[in-house]
């Protein structure tokens, strides 16, 4: 600590205030080092990182350093480290992965991170879905549940215009080809499948509209087709809605659900073993066939 | 040091220590600030890059009256993290067109500067009405008026003249067809080959909120979802030393 000055050695600045006057003490001498110390190694920042503008460019220090070679490095290091396992989810079997227990590990971890990051918004963080946007957790799946049929919809994605191979189908406005009141029939025998219809008498009459209109995609019994991602109407699970009002909605204007391709290859944002890895971790949430 | 121990003259001279504060900030200023208008490194060169469409730019105007750049950022910063969640990092070229630019510095929601195509238009339509229907944990509040208000486009050749007045490379021909090019984009119905030719074949057409008729909803998410897919990566080598 400084020493105590005595204050009659230390002269005053010449500033009177009513009496009152100001000691003019120098700076403190360890301040003073600091405050030099500091100018150095600024100069010296200047050398060794990006810093002087020039004519045509910055200076970009002696060590070569940026913030981009830096982000670069950081991924590159990352990616290095788990280069093994990454290369061989990325070109085994499917369905092998299975059977490899730490390299299933890693995939489920992997795929729950992947997950988590870019299928949550839509799909819900716990993979319950919303309305218009599938339950990954149940034994229901437009498209088909098997570990190969979930690897492809998230390759290529489902009716979007990025991929040429997405999934796609089309169910027609059939508020532009029914009457209103076929349109009600319909509706009803549609939630006869499944529960109780609003009005039998609808219902019965609807049966025989749902086996020229609707067949084709739904099948005769109503249990759907995954190769054109027709829903089954026989169950209780409801992408958009069960009852009457909903389904009034669907069939009259008809749905187009819309899921971006994944696969950077096809214009998505991952690489083969995030995919791979994401589709592994969808396929043991519970659903999986 | 004779010269340090004239401070007391600047210490003792209020006027003349404002002035010299002045000079020593304005220095400062220009060394920041001045290089990056001459500087061949500051703006690189980029493929892709082209100006809003009319509707892209009506949407960005909504997201600019709406505040959503209080929440949402859009400028992924060239670090591991934000590279792994939102994509590659942004280039100054891709915010060349924009005035004022959406850079933010607040991320109460996600950043969006890659939003684009990440989600269907469906998933932006239910969110905007209604964020925690899609999103339970979501704090964000709902815009469903946005489907109710119509807009007509009638003013945008204006405001793309003002735009073009800062430098952004509207044509005359884009002037000219700036309502037909509005309404175009929201109709996949519509005759919209003079749209895509002005403006690229990677303009998204598409009646983006579904219902008849070009709502606010429409134009915004028209614009969120062209926001960082301009820029083509496979031709891009980032230039280290920047």
């Amino acid at each position: 600590m400084s020493k105590k000055t005595d204050a009659n050695e230390v002269p005053t600045t010449g500033h009177s205030w009513d009496g009152i006057e100001e000691y003019d003490n120098p700076m403190p001498r360890w301040w003073l080092i600091v405050f030099y110390l500091c100018i150095i190694w600024g100069l010296g920042y200047t050398v060794f990182y990006p810093a002087w503008p020039m004519v045509n460019s910055a200076t970009s220090g002696i060590l070569g350093w940026s913030t981009r070679g830096q982000v670069a490095d950081e991924i590159d290091a990352q990616l290095t480290a788990n280069a093994a396992v990454t290369e061989k989810l990325a070109t085994v079997e499917l369905a092998s992965i299975a059977e490899n227990p730490e390299l299933n590990q890693f995939a489920v971890n992997s795929g729950a991170a992947v997950f988590r990051t870019w299928c949550s918004q839509c799909h819900g963080s716990g993979a319950a879905g919303a309305v218009g946007f599938p339950n990954l957790l149940d034994d229901s799946w437009l498209w088909g549940g098997s570990l190969e049929e979930i690897h492809y919809t998230i390759t290529n994605g489902i009716r979007n215009e990025v991929s040429e191979d997405a999934h796609y189908s089309e169910m027609p406005a059939f508020g532009d080809i029914l009457e209103e009141s076929e349109i009600v029939q319909v509706v009803n025998y549609v939630m006869s499948l499944s529960g109780d219809p609003q009005d039998a008498e609808a219902a019965a009459a609807g049966a025989t509209i749902f086996e020229e209109q609707c067949t084709a995609c739904h099948a005769e019994d109503g249990t759907g087709d995954k190769y054109q991602g027709a829903p089954n109407l026989t169950d209780a699970i409801w992408l958009y809605g069960g009852d009457y009002d909903t389904l009034l909605e669907t069939v009259t204007y008809s749905r187009f659900g819309v899921m971006p391709p994944w696969k950077d290859e096809v214009g998505g944002r991952l690489s083969e073993a995030q995919v791979r890895a994401v589709a592994v971790y969808v396929h043991q949430l519970g659903g999986g066939q | 040091m004779a010269i340090l121990d004239k401070h007391k003259i600047l210490e003792t001279n209020a006027t003349l220590l404002l002035i010299c504060s002045f000079l020593v900030v304005t220095i400062g200023g220009l060394v920041q600030i001045t290089p990056l208008f001459y500087l061949e490194n500051t703006i690189e060169e980029v493929e892709g890059m082209r100006p809003y469409t009319p509707l892209e730019l009506e949407g960005r105007q909504i997201y600019i009256r709406e505040g959503c750049y209080v929440c949402h950022s859009q400028m992924i910063r060239p670090m591991r993290d934000e590279v792994e969640r939102y994509g590659h990092y942004s280039l100054a070229a891709e915010s060349m067109y924009d005035h004022p630019f959406q850079w933010g510095s607040k991320r109460t929601g996600p950043d969006l500067a890659r939003v684009g195509g990440r989600y269907s238009d469906d998933w932006h339509v239910a969110h905007l009405i209604h964020p925690q229907s899609v999103v339970p944990e979501s704090i964000m509040p709902r815009y469903e008026f946005l489907m109710h208000n119509m807009i007509d486009g009638l003013h945008l050749k204006d405001r793309m003249a003002t735009h073009a007045m800062v430098g952004v490379p509207y044509t005359e021909e884009m002037l000219t067809n700036a309502a037909a090019d509005f309404s175009a984009q929201a109709d996949p119905d519509s005759d919209y080959d003079g749209l895509l030719e002005r403006y690229g074949d990677k303009v998204n057409v598409s009646n983006f909120d579904g219902e008849p008729g070009i709502s606010e909803m429409d134009a915004l998410v028209a614009y969120l979802q062209m926001l960082g897919t301009l820029v083509d990566f496979s031709t891009f080598t980032p230039d280290a030393s920047r």
